[in-house]
């Protein structure tokens, strides 16, 4: 009973920075833009947030500045692309590689300091309670915020009416621009927040999952997010489900190794990848359902004729 | 995608090299790394007995250094730019630079050339090499008198020559102590992904292993050791600091002292292609000091790194394979070549080595 406990808390934990990247950069896909930057925001995020948390010794404040970091170099995406009109992916990877590089030489000093660790909640009597105490009131705060967002997404994009424009401008550009809406300002404000998502997923690597800063520490996580999003088809629910089957296929190929299947380990780490490209070809069966799901002024530059 | 991002970032990295002022009478020497120097591990490393030759020799070096440099072809382009900018002495540190050294090394036949981790050779390309199996079998003599359960924990990158070895060396040691000793092991295919070796660690300790070892580079799976009051080993540079009730030791390279003998020699004009490979006797493997264990462990382990730096290999028969069938003899011991091609498990291992 302890192992399974102590399994689907690690799954957890893997799964909550890729769920909270992922459901970021959902909300900036429908808005119609492409931002294959996460990558970049994201270790920008773990290193303001490794440097905050260890200069002030709060690991709340750390969290706090992964945010702001993550929001602000996303700002500079959007200068780029949603004011100057430059071309998405393009501006995107270069998003990445100049996070990768920056987030380097801002760590220097932080390299080979112990940081500071967000406790996990510990409710007295409640989180003691056997299995369901630790699993439902045990974890770190990080993945509470990882399963409210993803609800408030939902909510936000399926049931307001600013969550229906900010859809619409995904589909169409001209038309809501036609209708009188503020497509660039909408736009903006999504890529903040998918940029913020990305640092919070970032301060999570450096604070709660492994509370240290190297280099290169999200090792790719935030292209699986981005991953995530296209199989999950622009839907909040399935990034979820997406992020903990990634996270469960990982863990368990560990397991299944510790416990001595004698199946290649090779083979073992790449099940998380080749479920997704599985799930992926299975989705793209049926055309219509996908031209329908995918937000149809994907990638295109907008530039309002007045 | 993977591809090109490599390719830009080897890029950016090329442009990123140290400028430094030129000047006639200084020896330039020059280091190429294949991970960041802020990965706190090998690249870190190696990169601080650059520091230290910096230190020692004052004014009559300057380095320069390429990090984040990819293995195969894209080498040559690091190597060859290094040589074109007057360096006189290039350390290439890691195993996959060796042809691009090769090559390079044949067009510049002024330039003297070190390959660490390799195995090919020129008139103006020595190799070196440390001998890391001997801090393993240390580790493994402490692990079996630390672990209550008998059952340690590895985390492995990849299935080459070396990680085998220590492998092996490892469970040599425990054996010596604890013959019915138990090993689980994860592969994580990377030498470097903080989460997935934390992950690791995690899933080890689940499955009762109460000790932890490590062939991998972060200091991951000791904070996971941490957090879960257990124990386990540092990997390349001391991790105390990010474990301080659970390090028992740590396996660290110091490449100071060898890299200052070289660049010295090429000073003197001494230099001449060699090849080495250096151990706990050189100075060149060290283990961190022994903290959260008893007195008498402690003891144990002193004597035994004593006993390897006096010549002593931990590959000293009788040692049987996996299957049974003899490998080493009684008092024989394990030559090098089979040492760095080694591709086989010894007896007591439940693990099928990955092909």
């Amino acid at each position: 009973m302890d192992i399974t406990v102590n399994i689907l808390l690690t799954i957890a934990t893997a799964a909550t920075p890729l769920l909270i990247a992922a459901i970021g950069e959902l909300v900036v896909e429908r808005s119609g833009v492409l931002n294959l930057g996460v990558e970049g925001m994201m270790i920008m995020g773990a290193v303001g947030g490794f440097g905050a948390g260890y200069l002030t010794g709060s690991p709340w404040i750390g969290l706090l500045a992964a945010i702001i970091v993550g929001a602000l170099f996303s700002l500079l995406f959007a200068v780029m692309t949603l004011s100057l009109a430059t071309n998405q992916v393009a501006t995107g990877l270069s998003l990445t590689l100049l996070g990768l590089g920056l987030s380097g030489m801002i760590g220097t000093s932080f390299v080979g300091q112990p940081g500071v660790r967000l406790p996990n909640l510990d409710i007295p009597v409640i989180s003691s309670i056997p299995v369901v105490g630790k699993l439902i009131f045990g974890q770190d705060p990080v993945f509470y915020i990882s399963i409210a967002l993803t609800a408030a997404v939902m909510w936000f994009l399926f049931k307001t009416r600013t969550g229906l424009t900010l859809r619409s401008i995904g589909d169409s550009h001209t038309s809501a621009h036609a209708l009188g809406i503020k497509v660039i300002r909408y736009r903006y404000l999504a890529v903040m927040f998918g940029g913020a998502c990305a640092g919070l997923a970032g301060g999570h690597l450096s604070l709660v999952y492994t509370p240290q800063w190297v280099e290169n520490m999200s090792a790719g996580r935030g292209w699986i997010a981005l991953a995530l999003v296209v199989f999950a088809s622009w839907r909040p629910w399935r990034v979820l489900a997406g992020a903990y089957i990634f996270g469960a296929v990982w863990i368990g190929q560990l397991h299944a190794q510790a416990f001595g299947i004698p199946v290649p380990s090779q083979f073992l780490s790449s099940l998380p990848y080749l479920a997704t490209v599985v799930v992926l070809v299975l989705i793209s069966r049926n055309k219509r359902l996908t031209m329908m799901n995918t937000p149809a002024s994907l990638g295109q530059p907008f530039v309002p004729d007045r | 995608m993977k591809k090109l991002l490599i390719a830009l970032m080897t890029t950016a990295a090329a442009l990123s090299l140290a400028a430094t002022a030129e000047a006639a009478d200084k020896l330039k020497a020059c280091w190429v790394y294949t991970g960041p120097i802020g990965d706190f591990g090998y690249s870190y490393q190696h990169d601080q007995g650059r520091l230290e030759v910096e230190k020692a020799l004052g004014d009559k070096v300057e380095t320069a250094y390429l990090e984040n440099v990819s293995e195969g072809p894209d080498a040559d382009r690091a190597f060859e730019r290094l040589a074109r900018e007057k360096c006189k002495i290039i350390f290439g540190t890691s195993f996959g630079f060796m042809d691009a050294e090769v090559k390079v090394a044949k067009k510049f036949p002024k330039v003297m050339f070190e390959h660490a981790t390799g195995f090919k050779t020129g008139d103006n390309l020595g190799i070196y090499n440390a001998r890391f199996y001997e801090g393993r079998y240390v580790l493994g003599q402490i692990a079996a008198k630390e672990s209550k359960k008998g059952l340690a924990g590895y985390i492995v990158s990849f299935p080459i020559p070396e990680v085998v070895m220590g492998i092996n060396s490892f469970m040599l040691g425990a054996q010596s102590v604890n013959p019915d000793f138990k090993v689980k092991i994860v592969w994580v295919n990377s030498w470097f992904d903080p989460g997935k070796e934390a992950d690791a660690a995690k899933a080890l300790f689940d499955q009762g292993a109460d000790i932890i070892v490590q062939h991998t580079d972060s200091t991951a799976a000791l904070q996971v050791a941490e957090e879960r009051k257990l124990h386990g080993f540092g990997q390349s540079s001391d991790m105390i600091k990010f474990a301080p009730n659970a390090q028992l030791t740590s396996l660290t390279d110091e490449w100071g002292p060898y890299y200052i003998s070289r660049v010295q020699a090429a000073l003197d004009g001494t230099w001449k292609p060699d090849n080495v490979w250096l151990g706990i006797k050189d100075g060149a493997v060290k283990l961190a000091p022994y903290t959260n264990m008893p007195d008498d462990v402690k003891a144990m382990a002193e004597a035994t790194e004593k006993k390897i730096a006096g010549g002593w290999n931990p590959f000293t028969g009788p040692v049987s394979k996996q299957d049974g069938s003899p490998w080493l003899k009684d008092g024989e011991v394990a030559d090098d070549g089979t040492l760095l091609g080694m591709n086989f498990y010894v007896k007591g291992i439940d693990d099928k080595l990955p092909q």
